[in-house]
């Protein structure tokens, strides 16, 4: 099959020929669903990729400057943005370098509501991931499936706090909504569900041998480079590497829940598949824990609902918590403090600095797709052309995130 | 570790902080390598206008070694504003490769020694500007398209 992703932007990139080398030089992108937001400049040989060059920053939006002039609590819903498939995790890391420097600490409530939308997130992120993967392997099929299976996970997410991608849900020292009622059943609704669709996509899809072929041995990245290109998130973990900062750096209540971290050794684009599904058979379980677990109580820190006026308290009784000033004129002392949350492409590195005032002195985001820029320029050198769709699905990458 | 690098603290925010002069920083690096920080985490810089210095900051983790998993260390190296130049990490840590380019176009922060220090983000027009330093002003070059309204100043 002729993937269609891979075209010449013009005539005279393809005649672009380096008469010493020999290679010819193909164009990937920026404007094409193939490559996402980004252009790939790839120089071949053949048909045997030889070097090739990630040109990014089409989606930058420079989110470190544009905090620097907003309150903490306003620059909220601007960091979640980026990583628009996966944006409780994102919302969740800075929310947590902000707690560290405020030295605020959320309830236990809060923390499990927390963790039940992260989970949500990452599955909704996964199942984003293997979608366009699908499409990257021409199997529109799938795209389609994986699509509309996040449906009930958005929906879910929706029903929680009134946003399907973009909820800003999470604030410092609590959580925006209450769970709704009867919440549990809806969650098990839709976790059944999924779990029901993980046996169709095994026939379909991860089992069909033209999928194993296509992918299977395709873009190897041995556990060494790995570690040595620092590369994150299901993508590290495909190539032997355990590596999981819920484990490793809890945070939030990860440490009272059990739920195992899928290591695979191969370290091919099938290995990242499989990951992938493993880790939202965990995200289940954990979500399955976490509405066991959770506690009654406050879902914002004692401090903030004494500073309520009656009205909002009133508000607050309906299961809403409304933005106070306590937050608005939030000023941490003067510091530094560091966040690492495992989001659902990776982990997720914010680095806050403080001058004392009300604006962020220093905000610095790293976000996992931008850590695995690597695989473009060592792992996809060696392979062919047309696999070169396929590692890029494989690794889940997503250039507005890369960007910021 | 405390004999090479000026201060080594620990914060309890952000792990272990490391600061030294940009002469010293090689060799620092290369012992925090050896003591298990395998991969750079994050490259980038800060910008203090007031005391006239500008920090280049590496925050550095581990993979491989069981014990530091979860830990960061931080190493800072101070740098005048005027000329900030500073050896390249990517020559220990493979990693920071696109990172310093990052930091690079950002800050102007030379990187001597990275094998390819071109822009990754930003376009050609604004090589030289240096945005995420603090005289780089948002709001100015903001009001000359657009007169914010009463409303939201």
């Amino acid at each position: 099959m002729a993937s269609p992703t891979v075209l010449p932007m013009t005539y005279e990139a393809l005649s672009q020929v380096s008469q010493e080398e020999g290679l010819i030089e193909l164009q990937v992108g920026p404007a094409h669903a193939g490559s996402g937001h980004m252009r790939i400049l790839v120089w071949v040989e053949g048909d045997t990729v030889v070097k090739v060059d990630p040109d990014v920053g089409f989606v930058h939006r420079g989110v470190e400057k544009l905090s620097e002039g907003r309150l903490y609590v306003k620059a909220v819903p601007m960091v979640e943005r980026p990583s628009l498939v996966d944006t409780v995790n994102a919302n969740l890391a800075y929310v947590e370098a902000v707690e560290a420097l405020a030295g605020i600490k959320p309830p236990p409530r809060a923390s499990y509501v927390r963790v039940i939308t992260a989970e949500i997130s990452r599955i909704i992120s996964h199942l984003y991931g293997i979608a366009i993967f699908g499409i990257f392997l021409g199997t529109s099929t799938v795209f389609m499936w994986a699509l509309a299976d996040r449906e009930p996970f958005i929906d879910l997410l929706e029903e929680m706090t009134g946003a399907r991608v973009t909820c800003s849900h999470i604030i410092p020292g609590g959580v925006r909504w209450e769970l709704p009622a009867d919440f549990g059943d809806r969650i098990e609704t839709a976790l059944r569900y999924l779990e029901n669709r993980f046996n169709e996509y095994e026939k379909l899809w991860v089992k069909n041998p033209v999928v194993v072929a296509r992918t299977q041995g395709v873009g190897r990245l041995s556990r060494e480079d790995a570690i040595r290109l620092g590369v994150v998130g299901p993508n590290l973990r495909a190539s032997g590497v355990k590596r999981d900062i819920r484990k490793d750096r809890p945070y939030e209540v990860y440490d009272q829940l059990d739920f195992d971290v899928p290591v695979r050794h191969e370290g091919d684009c099938y290995a990242r598949l499989l990951i992938r599904i493993d880790e939202m058979r965990e995200s289940m379980k954990i979500i399955r824990q976490a509405m066991k677990q959770i506690p009654d109580g406050k879902i914002v820190y004692d401090d903030y609902y004494n500073k309520m006026s009656p009205l909002f308290k009133k508000i607050y009784d309906e299961g809403r918590v409304k933005i106070t000033q306590s937050l608005t004129s939030l000023a941490p002392p003067p510091g530094e403090a560091v966040s690492l949350v495992e989001g659902g492409r990776g982990e997720m590195f914010y680095y806050l600095v403080s001058d004392g005032t009300r604006f962020p002195y220093r905000f610095r985001s790293v976000t996992p797709s931008y850590r695995n820029l690597p695989f473009f320029t060592h792992v996809m050198p060696g392979q062919k052309l047309a696999d070169v769709p396929a590692i890029y699905g494989s690794i889940d990458y997503f250039p507005p995130e890369a960007d910021r | 570790m405390r004999p090479l690098a000026d201060t080594v603290s620990i914060d309890e925010k952000v792990g272990l902080k490391v600061s030294c002069s940009p002469e010293k920083l090689l060799v620092v690096a290369k012992a925090l390598k050896e003591a298990g920080f395998d991969h750079v985490v994050s490259v980038t810089g800060v910008d203090w206008p007031k005391q006239g210095k500008l920090d280049a900051v590496w925050h550095l983790s581990s993979y491989s070694d069981e014990e530091l998993a979860g830990g960061i260390a931080q190493l800072s190296c101070y740098l005048s504003r005027e000329n900030p130049t500073v050896p390249s990490l990517a020559t220990v840590w493979e990693s920071a490769t696109f990172q310093e380019r990052e930091a690079f176009e950002m800050f102007g922060i030379e990187f001597q020694g990275h094998p390819d220090l071109r822009q990754l983000f930003l376009p050609e027009e604004l090589k030289g500007v240096w945005p995420l330093r603090k005289d780089f002003e948002l709001k100015k070059r903001r009001d000359e398209f657009w007169r914010p309204r009463r409303f939201f100043q």
